[in-house]
């Protein structure tokens, strides 16, 4: 561990100052400002929308930060490509990796850079290059294998020797460990640990907080876009991590909870889906909101479409209502009465070219038709009403759905599983990328729709909602249900505990 | 842009004349131009004769048209469509062969190729994956090459007048075409599919969104199919009109229907990539290259600078339209 | 994760180098069992016949392997074929700069597809679609027959051999042989390859996407023109028809060879594999006395097939 304490000459090698990032609606990242040692593993840590991939994006240069500036080496620098950034020594693996799967290891690692020997590439000197470069790694993976038939975890090494011949000094990270096994993971931690032995500073993201003590040095924490602290390791506990990644001030007013709660709407018995999701059970009754809690990966959305028919479901039993029912296609699950608004509401929830009225139509044209032909007065009615219900603000329903704002298109898009009459309603994200005012009206019907007893079920990764609109709390990891809170006792640590797997008592995660 | 502060529905002001005037799709306007500038030519164009023989002329054509405007806003393209249509002229007169067979059995035999064309470009682009354009020009080689098989060279019989009243004959006691009559039926009725039925919705989604529209519940497999179906069907009618016009003296009827069905719908603002663009503005720009065609026949231009004419078109509306899109410019 | 990496990589195997196992299989069935077939004026005859597809399809390479395409290439040859033709009008001292303009002509046809399709940013089908249109309207207006004609010394090119080898097959070697090392050595090829594998991946890691994909177009465009040539050579003219078939025929045996249609892998080797299994069928048509019309038949269930059974394992 490097100790900073004495050494006044220490300068920052990156150093990041002020940087702020907004998007139409949402601020990724507010006046962030840290710095990174050389040489040192820097862990960014913080919940799913903290503005860490933001963050990692700026500094590789695809993109530019609205406020603030980033220094290399003391010197101001401003990025305005990804060849500028990887230029000034900065390489970074994303989680879906930047190769080419049908050339060789040594073609992907030299690509754009291969070395020449008179008019023709040199292909031993690449190859030796290359092998030198795993060598150095302490890796045996074969210069000429085709990059796609690796495994991930050797196709993640592939990056990160591109990232040394690249002369990189300072390497992102972004959840490198997310699809890795247990053994690879530690594979990983050696390489990290051999980068830094070669004086290279390493910057990585992840939410596996066993990861974070057994390699970095230091550990920021992200909440909301801010900076929260930038600590060594030595001097924090896991606890600690979660204490300061979570917990705010309930500043919002959701709708008040449940009053009377009723038979099972949802019952859902022993699911097994892929390889995935493991023995899954669980009930949704009438008149209260369910809420899925869990990182980005641990299978929410998965079962949320496996409940939609939209994936294959190996074994188990869905009742709706008392209902058996197997969906095999989201045709099937609409007409048993499930709907579900997918977490991409700009590529699955909505058809950006076609208007108002068509998208919200569109999964109920069979209520509104005699032998095909639509009842339009009855349509547009419908259209109408619900524009009303929910307050969508258009000039009129022939709008294009791409004009609208996010919280609109997500209000067109509730409206559309409205018009199914759905019994059980999947809401995945329902607020993200959506300002207070349609955040609070959604909310609210929301809990009109339980009251009416529609069964709804609530993926979020906003903890504070989780907490504020949920009656009952599941939290789900590594595609299995690991634990249930009543929501009014819930707290937000106890529920990012259980999703990053640092119970106090928690069992050992089952090798997956 | 965002919407208006008030809620749906609530009228702000009513457009005005420019308004109204600059929404009107451009190909209509471009229609006018020409049709203006071939009667400048050739004013005896505008004899109510002329213009009739025009329309029956160019009814082939507009049935293909229509046809290809569906595939198209399902996201796909049916080039084999020329092919088809020359299949069906020789499966005609084979079938007929100067009497020996009804003008039903010739119509049974037409429409079921039709209708096996369609359905084997819908099964092989949506079950096996492959590019429509892959498929339907495979299927243009195979429907070429059966021709040949169907005649074996040899002559074969002609078709008889009871078959070639439709592309041919008026309306008894009138000098309509039936040939106009049933393009105005079939495009009616392509009309009411499009935008009155569920079909016609599924079908914008399927072309707009494939995957909304599959998580919306649509069966976008079996909405593909059936607009390749549209097509073939549309092409097996276009050629009974063409044998009932033009005889079967040749055998390359139907040649280059498909790249001018596919210049037609691109130049009447109809997306390539699907789920947008309406009926009446492909009909208008089949119509609009028909006339452009015959205004370069006044012009005592050589025949075959009109597929110059179509590349142009096809690259340029394709260029405009992208840029557009870029640009984030609307279109109504 | 044993198995699974196993049969991945002999599917791979399968699609790289299957082809050539497929061809060798053809023959020996058709030396076996094809009567007329194992003799040596019908071998010659197979590849002389496949010469001009050959060269051809051995252009289609680039483009195919960049992901893009050239429909145009039929009467971009038709075209190269009459102006080469007429400017030979008979005379040797023609031959040279007949030779220059054509292949000018070739790399001009594939300059204006490559710019049309990176420029404007519209896609290659509808650009060569187009193209092809455009110059077929021009041609056709202006020729509706063979023009010009070739002095008997260009016959050498079709018609003559070196030790008993037609000149052409020695061409389409040679040509096959050049595009192999411009493909797998120099960094134009190596550049091709990314770009076809994921243009975005190639553009991030510095690579100049346009300009790669505009100098597949022109080599496309200078087979056409070799083609062309040889085809001058063959009927000793140039008419506006001898192109015809060969946008389609080309894409199929690049495809045939082991080239997805999206690009990225394959070479030219397979494509050379792919124009002899379809002379090879060809031939067999010939001999079993089924019309040439027959052959659209095959050569359209060929391409709907193999890029069927393509797209099907890329999906698993």
């Amino acid at each position: 561990m490097i100790d900073y304490t004495d050494n006044l000459q220490n300068t920052p090698i990156l150093a990041i100052k002020g940087v702020t990032k907004t998007f139409p609606g949402v601020t990724a990242l507010a006046d962030v400002s840290f710095d990174c040692m050389a040489g040192e593993v820097h862990a960014l840590v913080g919940e799913n929308g903290a503005g860490k991939s933001t963050l990692l994006k700026i500094l590789s240069g695809a993109y530019r930060p609205d406020q603030g500036t980033l220094a290399l080496h003391g010197r101001d620098v401003i990025f305005r490509h990804p060849s500028e950034a990887q230029a000034a020594g900065i390489s970074i693996i994303y989680q879906e990796f930047n190769l080419l799967p049908d050339r060789t290891v040594a073609q992907n690692i030299f690509l754009g850079r291969e070395p020449m020997r008179g008019p023709f590439v040199d292909q031993a000197a690449m190859r030796h290059q290359t092998a030198a470069l795993l060598d150095s790694l302490n890796v045996a993976i074969d210069p000429a294998a085709m990059v796609g038939s690796l495994r991930i975890a050797q196709q993640q090494v592939v990056e990160i020797a591109k990232a040394l011949s690249l002369k990189a000094n300072i390497v992102l990270m972004d959840e490198p460990t997310a699809a890795l096994s247990l053994h690879e993971v530690d594979h990983l931690m050696t390489l990290v640990r051999r980068l830094k032995a070669r004086g290279i500073t390493i910057l990585y993201i992840s939410h596996r907080l066993d990861e974070v003590f057994a390699i970095a040095d230091r550990v920021t924490i992200l909440k909301d876009g801010h900076w929260v602290t930038t600590r060594p390791l030595a001097e924090v506990t896991r606890h600690d991590l979660v204490r300061l990644m979570v917990g705010r001030e309930l500043d919002t007013y959701f709708p008040s909870k449940a009053v009377t709660i009723g038979e099972p709407v949802l019952s859902v018995d022993h699911l097994f889906v892929s390889d995935f999701l493991k023995d899954i059970s669980f009930t949704v009754r009438r008149g209260e909101i369910v809420g899925i809690a869990g990182l980005e990966g641990s299978g929410r959305t998965f079962l949320a479409r496996a409940l939609f028919g939209a994936e294959r479901i190996g074994s188990g039993t869905l009742t709706l209502n008392g209902k058996t029912i197997h969906p095999h296609s989201p045709r099937e699950a609409i007409d048993a009465g499930v709907g579900f608004i997918s977490e991409d509401r700009k590529h699955e929830g909505l058809a950006l070219g076609l208007s108002i009225r068509a998208n919200m139509a569109l999964p109920s044209l069979d209520r509104r038709q005699r032998l095909g032909w639509i009842a339009q007065s009855m349509e547009r009615q419908t259209v109408t009403e619900l524009s009303r219900s929910l307050e969508v603000r258009a000039a009129n329903e022939q709008v294009e759905a791409q004009y609208l704002s996010g919280g609109n298109q997500q209000k067109v898009v509730l409206a559309k599983w409205l018009a199914t009459e759905a019994k059980l309603l999947i809401f995945d994200e329902p607020t993200r990328g959506i300002d207070v005012g349609a955040k609070a009206s959604i909310h609210q019907l929301m809990r009109d729709l339980a009251a009416r007893g529609v069964g709804v079920l609530m993926i979020s990764s906003d903890l504070p909602e989780i907490i504020g609109m949920s009656d009952r709390i599941l939290v789900m990891r590594n595609g299995s249900l690991v634990s249930e809170f009543m929501g009014a006792d819930s707290s937000e640590q106890q529920i990012m505990q259980a999703a990053t797997g640092t119970l106090s008592d928690e069992r050992l995660a089952v090798a997956s | 842009m965002q919407g208006s502060t008030s809620t749906l529905g609530a009228v702000q002001r009513s457009p005005s004349p420019l308004d109204r005037l600059r929404r009107i799709p451009i190909i209509y306007i471009v229609l006018l131009i020409v049709l203006i500038l071939i009667g400048l030519r050739n004013p005896n164009f505008y004899q109510p004769l002329a213009l009739l023989a025009f329309l029956k002329r160019n009814a082939a054509i507009v049935l293909v048209t229509m046809g290809q405007m569906a595939v198209i806003t399902a996201g796909e393209l049916d080039l084999s469509v020329g092919a088809l249509i020359s299949v069906c002229a020789a499966v005609s007169a084979k079938v007929i062969n100067n009497g020996e067979g009804t003008v039903l059995e010739a119509f049974a035999w037409v429409f079921g190729t039709g209708a096996v064309v369609g359905l084997a470009n819908g099964i092989l682009t949506t079950r096996f994956k492959v590019p429509s354009f892959v498929t339907t020009l495979g299927m243009w080689l195979i429907a070429q090459g059966t021709i040949s098989i169907i005649t074996r060279g040899a002559e074969i019989g002609g078709v008889t007048d009871d078959f070639r009243v439709f592309g041919r004959m008026n309306v008894a006691g009138t000098s309509i075409p039936i040939a106009l009559v049933i393009l105005i039926g079939v495009a009616a009725a392509g009309g009411i599919l499009l935008y009155a039925t569920t079909f016609g919705r599924r079908l914008y989604a399927v072309g707009s969104n494939p995957v909304a529209a599959a998580l919306a519940g649509i069966n976008v497999s079996r909405i593909k199919t059936i607009a390749f179906l549209m097509s073939s069907l549309s092409g097996a009618l276009a050629a009974i009109l063409l044998v009932g016009y033009a005889g079967v003296s040749s055998l390359t009827v139907g040649q280059g229907y498909e790249f001018q069905s596919i210049s037609a719908v691109v130049l009447g603002g109809v997306a390539l990539a699907g789920g947008r663009g309406s009926l009446w503005g492909a009909i208008a720009g089949a119509l609009t290259l028909q006339a452009l065609f015959a205004l370069m026949n006044f012009l005592s231009l050589p025949l075959p600078i009109r597929l110059t004419v179509q590349g142009v078109i096809i690259i340029g509306a394709v260029a405009f339209a992208s840029s557009r899109m870029k640009l984030g410019i609307r279109r109504t | 994760m044993g198995r699974p990496v196993n049969a991945a990589a002999l599917a791979t195997r399968l699609r790289d180098q299957g082809i050539f196992g497929i061809l060798l299989l053809m023959v020996i069935v058709c030396v076996l069992f094809v009567p007329n077939f194992a003799n040596h004026d019908n071998f010659v005859n197979i590849l002389k016949r496949a010469v001009p597809l050959g060269l051809i399809a051995i252009g289609q390479t680039f483009v195919i392997v960049g992901g893009s395409l050239d429909l145009s290439v039929d009467v971009a040859i038709s075209a190269i074929a009459v102006l080469t033709s007429l400017i030979l009008n008979g005379r040797v001292e023609n031959i040279v700069p007949a030779i220059a303009v054509a292949l000018a002509v070739g790399l001009l046809i594939g300059l204006v597809n490559g710019l049309i399709v990176t420029k404007l940013k519209v896609n290659a089908f509808i650009v060569t679609l187009g193209t092809k249109l455009i110059l077929q309207g021009i041609l056709f207006s202006n020729f509706n027959n063979f023009a010009g004609k070739a002095p008997i010394e260009f016959d050498r090119l079709a018609y003559g051999d070196i030790a008993g080898i037609p000149f052409g097959v020695i061409l389409m070697f040679a040509l096959a042989a050049t595009a192999f090392v411009v493909l797998r050595l120099t960094k134009f090829g190596h550049h091709l390859y990314a770009v076809g594998g994921s243009q975005e991946v190639a553009r991030l890691s510095g690579v100049r996407t346009d300009r790669v994909l505009i100098g597949a177009h022109m080599l496309t465009g200078l087979g056409a023109g070799i083609a062309a040539i040889f085809i001058v050579s063959l009927l000793r003219s140039g008419g506006p028809h001898v192109g015809d078939g060969y946008d389609l025929d080309s894409i199929t045996a690049v495809v045939v060879g082991g080239v997805p249609l999206a690009g990225g892998r394959g070479g030219v080797w397979g494509t050379i594999a792919g124009v002899l299994i379809l002379a090879i069928l060809s031939n067999l048509f010939n001999i079993f006395n089924i019309g040439a019309f027959a052959q659209q038949v095959l050569s359209g269930a060929v391409l709907i097939l193999v890029v069927a059974v393509y797209s099907f394992r890329v999906r698993k």
